[in-house]
């Protein structure tokens, strides 16, 4: 589904990432792990367009969609969902998902018939799906933290991706949320088919829902295959499962 | 930028009072019966004030729900009002052409301007905005042969129906509701509330593919569309076009009254355009000193207003509301 093959990208003289390399195959969840500043934010940026890189190539579904802008990425079927809450702070709940699924469908640029009686059903699947259908009419800056890390979802799901980005979906969640989460890349993954590449510092989490981990340290990929190959890495366990524990 | 004023949740709150449309249809009823009895200053007045609200909402489309720092939105509207001055001084087409081209001709303009601006972001767009905007003051100022330069162009020659006081307040009245109608539908449609979230969260906006340069220029040129049909109301009034109308001046004065009626509210720029034009016209005939007073207004204004005098009644009305249910609740 997706594959990245020997990323670069350096921000005035510091490497973020040099020789990134990664395979999402479809309908499994892929895990990005390896400690602050490893480069997990700056490779999701390069997947979606929002920063150029300097070198290597990502295919998705055997098109380059390298250095494409964000918008067209996300129309080929890759959304994200960000670290921190990123959201319409001043639009519903039920809005905030709408303008993902008009975008989707191309319907952003309608002029005259109002914005509420379209793709309803569309938006309200999406919400039923996430549980957040009973709050659909609240202004989504009011909703407790965790609500809003799972409407960052929700907005990414009207999209309606093949491959769905999670940076870090768990940070600054309790367990009891964090366990929602857990549950939801399941069934996304599961019922969904949906292919789902994720960063997380939450090592049980990622063993607990990833097919494949990718390792990251100082910008590189050092190791990349089965939990279990990468459990027993020397390499991973002096860079990074050691240091943590 | 944070622009807390832009409170969606008051809107919100708003479409709950019922009479809302009923006092509208009255009030637009009332304006409609008021030429008979109305004294032809008076008469005049109002009509000022329809064309001045259609330019003030034609801005705050772009700047409330857009978010886009236009700082220089006269220029659609004097380039609006000097189309329509030059084609019935220059050439023998009917006026009813050159009203139909003036906005066409202002669409097109933003649409030049826009594409430059929307590459940028924040004070830079409006930095932009402004600098263009005085490049096309400069060169109708300039170029006298063509625009007459300063002296402006006067006594403008209108068909007989439509240049009696009656007739033209009727005009600016339609024309009024009609082109409200237009951007308020716009305002509630896809496009709009695409618009919306792009203000509140262009990189979001981005990720679930929305091209926000060419949904912010589409808004860019819509909005001096209008204030191209706002410069055709301007003609029909005063007969004479002058390029003060694209003054940067002329700019701020419609910024203000975008602030000062509220931004948040769909006729806020309405109501700010009748205070600031009733306003110049009454210290005006006093007095010499309309920008200091309007530098007072504004400054009252930003200290004790920032939510605008229509976003503050609201607010007033929806916190009765609010506390009505709450009530209800309890009981």
């Amino acid at each position: 589904m997706l594959q990245i093959e020997s990323l670069a990208k350096s921000f005035s003289g510091f490497q973020a990432v040099g020789d990134a390399s990664l395979s999402v195959p479809r309908g499994q969840v892929v895990a990005v792990i390896g400690p602050n500043g490893a480069g997990k934010s700056t490779l999701f940026n390069l997947i979606t367009g929002h920063i150029k890189p300097d070198a290597g190539r990502i295919v998705f579904k055997g098109r380059e969609i390298t250095a494409l802008p964000p918008h067209q990425v996300s129309r080929l079927g890759v959304a994200r969902s960000f670290q921190l809450v990123n959201i319409f702070p001043r639009l519903t709940v039920f809005e905030n998902v709408q303008v993902a699924v008009l975008a989707r469908l191309k319907q952003s640029g309608r002029l005259f018939t109002p914005a509420r009686r379209l793709v309803v059903q569309e938006t309200f699947e999406v919400l039923h799906k996430l549980g957040l259908k009973t709050s659909s009419d609240r202004i989504c800056s009011s909703l407790s933290y965790g609500d809003q890390k799972v409407l960052e979802i929700a907005i990414s799901l009207g999209s309606s991706p093949e491959l769905l980005l999670l940076d870090e979906p768990t940070a600054g969640m309790s367990p009891e949320e964090t366990r929602t989460i857990v549950q939801l890349i399941k069934q996304l993954s599961q019922r969904e088919g949906l292919s789902i590449l994720l960063t997380e510092h939450d090592m049980d989490l990622v063993f607990d829902v990833a097919q494949r981990i990718m390792v990251m340290h100082q910008g590189r990929t050092i190791a990349e295959g089965h939990p279990a190959e990468v459990r027993r890495d020397r390499a991973v366990q002096n860079a990074y499962l050691g240091e943590t524990g | 930028m944070s622009m807390s004023w832009l409170d969606r949740s008051k809107e919100k709150t708003a479409r709950v009072i019922p009479f809302r449309p009923i006092l509208l249809v009255s009030l637009l009823g009332v304006a409609a019966l008021l030429p008979p009895i109305l004294p032809a200053y008076y008469l005049y007045l109002l009509t000022t004030v329809y064309m001045t609200a259609l330019l003030a909402t034609s801005l705050n489309f772009v700047l409330g729900y857009g978010g886009l720092l236009q700082l220089h939105h006269a220029v659609f509207f004097g380039v609006g009002a000097y189309t329509v001055a030059l084609v019935l001084t220059k050439t023998t087409w009917p006026f009813w052409l050159a009203a139909v081209l003036a906005p066409l001709v202002a669409a097109l303009l933003a649409a030049v301007i826009g594409w430059f601006c929307v590459r940028l972001r924040g004070l830079y767009f409006g930095m932009l905005t402004l600098a263009l905007g005085q490049l096309v003051w400069a060169i109708i100022y300039k170029w006298r042969s063509f625009t007459s330069g300063d002296d402006g162009i006067h006594g403008i020659p209108l068909p007989g129906l439509v240049s009696s006081p009656t007739s033209v307040y009727y005009i600016n009245l339609g024309v009024l509701v009609v082109c409200l109608l237009i951007l308020y539908a716009v305002i509630k449609s896809p496009f709009g509330l695409t618009l919306v979230a792009i203000r509140d969260n262009p990189v979001r906006s981005q990720s679930v593919g929305v091209n926000i340069k060419r949904h912010q220029l589409a808004a860019f040129v819509l909005s001096g569309f209008f204030a191209g049909a706002a410069g055709v109301l301007f003609v029909l009034i005063e007969q004479s076009v002058s390029p003060s109308l694209l003054y940067w001046s002329k700019s701020a004065e419609i910024l203000i009254m975008d602030l000062l009626g509220g931004m948040a509210v769909f006729l806020g720029p309405s109501l700010g355009a009748a205070i600031l034009v009733v306003l110049s016209m009454v210290v005006g005939t006093y007095m010499d000193y309309w920008l200091l007073v309007m530098g007072l207004i504004l400054l009252l204004l930003v200290l004790f207003l920032p939510q605008g005098v229509l976003g503050y009644l609201q607010e007033l009305f929806g916190r009765k509301t609010v506390q009505g249910g709450e009530r209800d609740a309890a009981n």
